[in-house]
């Protein structure tokens, strides 16, 4: 029986990079098969090419053993291949059946699409109502109509991209369950992820590659997280070093009764949050995107400022009134999730972006004139302590690749010394070899007697990172609890929207 | 077949200052084409607009006291769309500047002092900073567009003038024309090289280039105006209020656009009269974007526009070219500014024939 997919040489070039170098792989009828890789190695542009958005170079592409061109994604659907992006193309404002109707290449009768439609939910599991505004949806169900979309036609190959990054643990296991069914029935699954313990529990082959080139093809069964990690950074990993036993300080950041006003059609404020976080506490926040993470970020940067000044305080002292510019002078520093456009400038130098944040501190403004020596010899600073990849402090930060620009920024407000540090998505999009930078630079922050708050969707950095973890659900925060006390099934499920410790426990099976 | 405009990954650098002269000398050649195929001699009409002004000697100070004007209010302008805020008023905050400083003029009328002059000077940068305030305060409290309501104040301004002239500024000893008295000594701008035209307006307008490009090169106040405008949101983050910058940007540029009209009504005009509105702030947008926002830039591009103005008269009486001749030209300098603009950041791809070609 011939391989459903085989690609062989492939090979892809960029000006100044080389994205896939003479990769060759094959996927078997029905096999689930993972597609391992840091950032940058070269997974996205490899589908890419397989799903006709891009051609190879060099190389062949054989379909059911006959050698294919796809020339574009339509004619890659019309082969039976599906893919699942990242990044749903959805319409907030319509309902499921009309987004999935809007996205079909051939038009069909809305009845007999509610029809199909209801037909591949039943038969796979995917429990969505076709008459719901997608606005409603959470990330899960959303995700759920892309793959709605995908199997109504019928697909040989499923192409799904980093599908759990916005899920929950218990919408992941149902993810599983659908596609292990459909593999059941001979549907190829090319599974892109860098999470490794997912691709142990589902994938019977993982193939990894490394700077553009494929490294191996290993059963992940047989591997180790740890082994299979160190192939796709090609190094040993690196433990995060603590320093003895932490002891916890005096309370420094008290959040008291915090609420944000709807900013947006679809912004999600926070109401009541309340926590503590004490001299060298690292407190982490879980939570699926899109629950109130960006609001409470920005209300505890500054940028939102609230009606009360008792809201947010730093040893004492009532931060609520002030902005940004104002908290950080008092030691209040913060990295918001998106860093293009809102933690840095990307037309801007690295010396330039150093100024947006750490003028006041460092004294880099003096009558009103910026001293330009003091702002290159900090981003020096940063770029060396932090192992920044950039020319100097004259490259602009749009030239940084993303893990660069983020241990930038981490660094810029690091080394600030600020006696609290609010991150949001610290190492999101980032390499495993940067993300343990940044995991150690908080940690060691912390051990300097820092209180340090982490909003994360990733569950494993949050645990491996914090000392108490809380849950953000719509906007609401749960009542935080010792980091080793919680089971990964709790905060899903306080993910997920049961709240209350009582809740959560009778939820949990025994 | 089909287009499509696709982002280039880094504009070129040196395009970025390419453009401008590249946007200049297509004026010209399309100029020249345009103006021929409709009967007048084109090549000569672009001679005469682009090269006269500067080959002739005695046109020079022409060109010294068209481009002060253009140039100051070129750099405020440049300033307030660095961070995004579209003042398209600038003529109306020139006009009220001019009309501010014709009051002080009109109350010292015959008295001497050499503090009349600055007294002026700082009433018409009031002036034209109060004018700017109507759109920055719609726009802060109410969120109005700002480029309606600066534009639309322009109008209103003109009719202030028409008004003031007509009746409680009239000259009483004008005849029924509908204008101010003539200034007295103490309140007219002083020429600077005798026997010329070329009044203090001229080095004042270098200076006022000059020391923008260092404020906003080099100053926490550049820095804001820069950050606002490349990533408003960055901007919050690191602490500028988008409000503030606002009514900073319309108090700027509405301060220079009205010592601009002070100037202008206290130099060249030296009463107010109909023809006070010359069009002087909505030719210095042009100057601005030619200028790449740059007040260093703006100091060339303020000539630049001078000569076509120059030039423009001198072809109307040479060659006979209507007064609208000169507007085409600038026009089209802008568009072909722009249309570069575009260039620069996007690449055009042609869709669909490519695609077909992979799959045969």
């Amino acid at each position: 029986m011939p391989h459903r997919l085989e690609l062989t040489g492939i090979t892809k070039r960029f000006p100044g990079v080389l994205a896939n170098d003479n990769v060759s792989f094959a996927v078997r009828p029905g096999e689930i098969h993972a597609l391992l890789g840091e950032n940058g190695a070269g997974k996205s542009t490899l589908v890419k090419m397989i799903y006709g958005i891009m051609q190879p170079d060099a190389g062949e592409i054989r379909w059911d053993g006959v050698p294919v061109v796809v020339p574009n994604p339509k004619a890659a659907r019309k082969l039976g291949i599906g893919m699942v992006f990242q990044h749903f193309s959805l319409f907030e404002a319509l309902t499921v059946l009309e987004n999935i109707a809007l996205g079909m290449d051939s038009k069909i009768p809305s009845r007999d699409l509610e029809a199909r439609i209801r037909q591949v939910m039943s038969t796979y599991g995917l429990l969505l109502d076709p008459h719901r505004t997608v606005a409603t949806l959470s990330v899960g169900e959303r995700q759920r109509i892309e793959i709605v979309r995908a199997l109504l036609l019928d697909p040989k190959l499923l192409i799904m991209d980093e599908p759990t990054s916005v899920l929950t643990p218990q919408e992941v296991e149902q993810l599983f369950e659908v596609l292990r069914k459909l593999a059941a029935q001979g549907c190829s699954i090319l599974y892109i992820s860098h999470k490794l313990h997912e691709i142990k529990a589902l994938c019977d082959t993982a193939t990894i590659l490394r700077g553009g080139k494929l490294v191996d093809t290993c059963d992940p069964r047989q591997e180790t997280s740890r082994s299979m990690a160190e192939k796709m950074i090609g190094a040993g990993l690196k433990d995060i070093v603590r320093v003895g036993e932490r002891t916890l300080g005096a309370a420094k950041l008290v959040v008291s009764r915090l609420s944000t006003h709807k900013a947006g059609h679809f912004d999600v404020p926070v109401s009541d949050v309340s926590f503590t976080v004490r001299s060298g506490e690292i407190f982490g926040i879980a939570g699926v995107a899109g629950n109130g993470q960006n609001a409470l970020l920005d209300a505890l940067s500054g940028e939102i400022r609230s009606d009360d000044k008792e809201a947010v305080s730093l040893d004492g002292y009532p931060l609520g009134l002030l902005d940004t510019t104002g908290r950080r002078k008092r030691g209040l520093c913060a990295v918001p999730e998106e860093r293009n456009g809102h933690a840095a400038v990307s037309d801007f130098t690295l010396s330039d972006n150093s100024v947006l944040t750490a003028r006041d501190r460092l004294g880099m403004v003096m009558l009103g004139l910026i001293n330009s020596g003091a702002a290159k010899t900090y981003t020096g600073k940063v770029i060396a302590d932090f192992a920044v990849k950039a020319l100097g402090p004259a490259s602009t930060a749009g030239s940084l690749s993303g893990g660069n620009l983020q241990k930038y920024i981490m660094g810029r407000e690091i080394l600030q010394k600020p006696s609290v540090l609010v991150v949001s998505q610290p190492t999101w999009g980032v390499d495993a070899g940067a993300a343990a930078a940044i995991h150690q630079a908080l940690v060691d922050l912390a051990a300097a007697g820092s209180a340090i708050v982490v909003i994360s969707q990733d569950l494993d950095e949050l645990r491996a990172l914090c000392d108490t973890l809380a849950v953000i659900n719509m906007g609401r925060l749960s009542q935080p609890r010792p980091a080793g006390e919680v089971s990964v099934e709790e905060i899903g499920l306080l993910m997920g929207g049961v709240h209350g410790a009582a809740e959560a426990h009778d939820a949990v099976p025994a | 077949m089909q287009f499509r405009l696709e982002k280039r990954r880094e504009p070129s650098q040196v395009m970025v200052y390419f453009t401008p002269f590249a946007a200049v000398v297509l004026t010209m050649v399309i100029g020249a084409l345009i103006f021929s195929l409709i009967g007048y001699d084109g090549v000569g009409a672009v001679r005469e607009i682009f090269l006269t002004p500067l080959t002739n000697a005695y046109k020079w100070q022409d060109l010294g006291i068209k481009a002060a004007p253009l140039i100051i209010i070129g750099v405020g302008l440049s300033i307030a769309y660095r961070a995004n805020v579209w003042n398209i008023g600038a003529e109306g905050q020139y006009v009220i500047g001019g009309v501010a400083g014709t009051g002080v003029a009109l109350l010292t009328y015959g008295m001497t002092g050499w503090w009349v002059l600055p007294l002026m000077v700082i009433a018409g940068i009031l002036g034209g900073m109060a004018y700017a305030a109507i759109p920055a305060l719609l726009k802060t409290r109410l969120n109005v567009n700002e480029i309606l309501t600066s534009l639309m104040l322009t109008y209103a301004s003109v009719q202030l003038i028409y008004f003031l002239i007509r009746a409680p500024w009239k000259d009483p000893m004008g005849m029924g024309f509908p204008q101010t008295r003539l200034f007295s000594e103490a309140a007219r701008l002083p020429t600077i090289i005798p026997g010329t035209i070329v009044h203090l307006g001229v080095p004042i307008a270098v200076l006022v280039g000059l020391v923008a490009w260092f404020i906003m090169s080099r100053s926490l106040f550049g820095y804001r105006m820069r950050v606002v405008g490349a990533a408003p949101q960055a901007a919050r983050y690191g602490g500028f209020s988008e409000n503030k910058t606002i009514w900073m940007a319309m108090l700027v540029s509405g301060a220079l656009a009205g010592l601009a009209g002070v100037l202008e009504v206290a130099g060249p005009f030296q009463r107010l009269v109909p023809g006070f509105p010359t069009n002087y702030g909505f030719t210095a947008i042009i100057v601005a974007f030619l200028g790449r926002l740059n007040p260093l830039g703006v100091i060339i591009a303020g000539v630049v526009l001078a000569i076509t103005f120059v030039g423009g008269e001198v072809a109307q009486t040479t060659i006979g070219l209507p007064d609208a001749a000169t507007g085409i030209f600038q026009a089209m300098m802008l568009f072909f500014l722009l249309a570069g603009d575009i260039l620069i950041k996007y690449r055009i791809r042609r869709v669909g024939v490519q695609q077909t070609a992979g799959a045969a």
